[in-house]
């Protein structure tokens, strides 16, 4: 690992924190379902540094979380997060971030919006929840189709969320073509 | 910046970061199989006391437990829909429990004492090629890090509602990360000069000793 990959995973771990502690960002949303632009940052991180440093980044950010860094959004920290009933969500990410940079190299083919969209919505969502939804149903002593029944009330912002990378990474992808991983 | 630390000490800051992190997963091992609810509700109880004991710092922490709540509503509702009310109590003691139990060790451990305590557990880590310093380093950056993005964020926004007269948009996002990996690659390049490198393996760098 170089030192420009070391700083760039300390960055994202940063850019995840700071989403989650910026007082709202208008995101066009039915419902006033509560939803916090944090999961942004973790497909920015998969998309944008690639699978590995992607996870990566999750990874440390969640560590400084549980050391006592109240970054989570709602100013959320330490190990009790760890240990609430929603962290099946939080290691969901590490290997949500992966396979947002899996994605995203799987699929140099297609344009990037497109790209970008398909690995936001599988990487930040499917196997975000395919983490969450069963440590939910452990955790809380629920069925599986509970637990799956709670989290819906979250996918349509997840989706918003999966639009907004999808536009983010095209943005930022004319502005600095060599900031996106794989899409020089 | 603000932690969930707790400032004035008390007893439980004594404590060895060690021996607190060794309890609270002893604990949460101990507690996996109890099953009955009074047990749980008890021990809920019990850890409540000694948050209440740490003092009114402590007790106004618990407040911290407050965004957990509507999710413990919507357990304790499915449980009841399905089964039975003990079996709401005990779910939703056992989660109460374990977070106060952990909310406890974070508040009366620094994180510096954290990440010593993690140290012994970190070290193996090196031969997966994690350096222990490059991890420091790592945390220390994300911290500083946070203060200077949600600066830089406030001056696009303020810049942003001045020209268009409307709230913040996504818009704004994208050129706020490019600024951000920009700003990155200087950190990268001036840790770079200054003869810091980032694997463990010695030969990759001559100054690799200098700090």
């Amino acid at each position: 690992m170089t030192v420009r990959d070391l700083v760039r995973i300390a960055l994202f771990a940063a850019i995840i924190a700071a989403l989650g502690l910026l007082p709202r960002i208008d995101i066009p949303i039915a419902a006033g379902v509560p939803i916090t632009a944090q999961t942004l940052g973790v497909m920015l991180a998969g998309v944008m540094l690639g699978a590995r440093l992607g996870a990566l980044a999750v990874l440390l950010f969640l560590f400084v979380v549980a050391l006592g860094a109240p970054l989570l959004a709602g100013g959320r920290g330490g190990l009790g997060v760890l240990f609430g009933p929603t962290a099946g969500y939080l290691i969901g990410w590490i290997a949500g971030a992966y396979v947002c940079g899996l994605l995203m190299r799987a699929l140099r083919g297609l344009p990037l919006f497109a790209a970008t969209l398909i690995a936001a919505i599988g990487g930040g969502i499917l196997v975000v929840y395919a983490f969450g939804v069963p440590w939910l149903a452990w955790k809380a002593n629920l069925s599986l189709t509970q637990a799956i029944l709670g989290g819906l009330v979250f996918v349509p912002g997840d989706l918003i969320k999966a639009v907004a990378t999808a536009f983010i990474t095209v943005a930022t992808h004319r502005s600095a073509p060599s900031l996106i991983s794989g899409r020089a | 910046m603000i932690t969930t630390y707790l400032a004035r000490r008390t007893w439980l800051h004594g404590v060895p970061a060690g021996v607190k992190l060794f309890a609270l997963a002893a604990l949460s091992f101990m507690l996996l199989p109890v099953q009955d609810w009074r047990i749980l509700a008890t021990a809920a109880m019990l850890a409540a006391l000694v948050f209440a004991a740490l003092g009114r710092e402590a007790r106004q922490r618990l407040a911290l437990i407050r965004p957990l709540l509507p999710v413990l509503a919507i357990i304790a509702a499915f449980q009841v829909m399905t089964g039975d009310w003990r079996d709401a109590v005990g779910a939703v003691a056992r989660l109460t429990l374990m977070v106060m139990l952990a909310e406890l060790v974070t508040m009366t451990t620094t994180m510096a004492a954290m990440m010593e305590a993690l140290a012994p557990v970190l070290r193996p880590l090196r031969h997966l090629g994690l350096d222990p310093r490059a991890l420091t380093l790592a945390v220390a950056l994300v911290i500083r890090f946070v203060p200077v993005l949600l600066e830089a964020w406030q001056r696009r926004a303020e810049a942003w509602r001045a020209r268009s007269g409307r709230r913040p948009a996504l818009r704004l996002v994208a050129p706020f990360v490019a600024e951000a990996l920009r700003l990155a690659d200087h950190v990268a390049e001036a840790l770079t000069a200054r003869g810091f490198a980032a694997s463990a393996r010695p030969q990759e760098h001559p100054m690799r000793k200098i700090p």
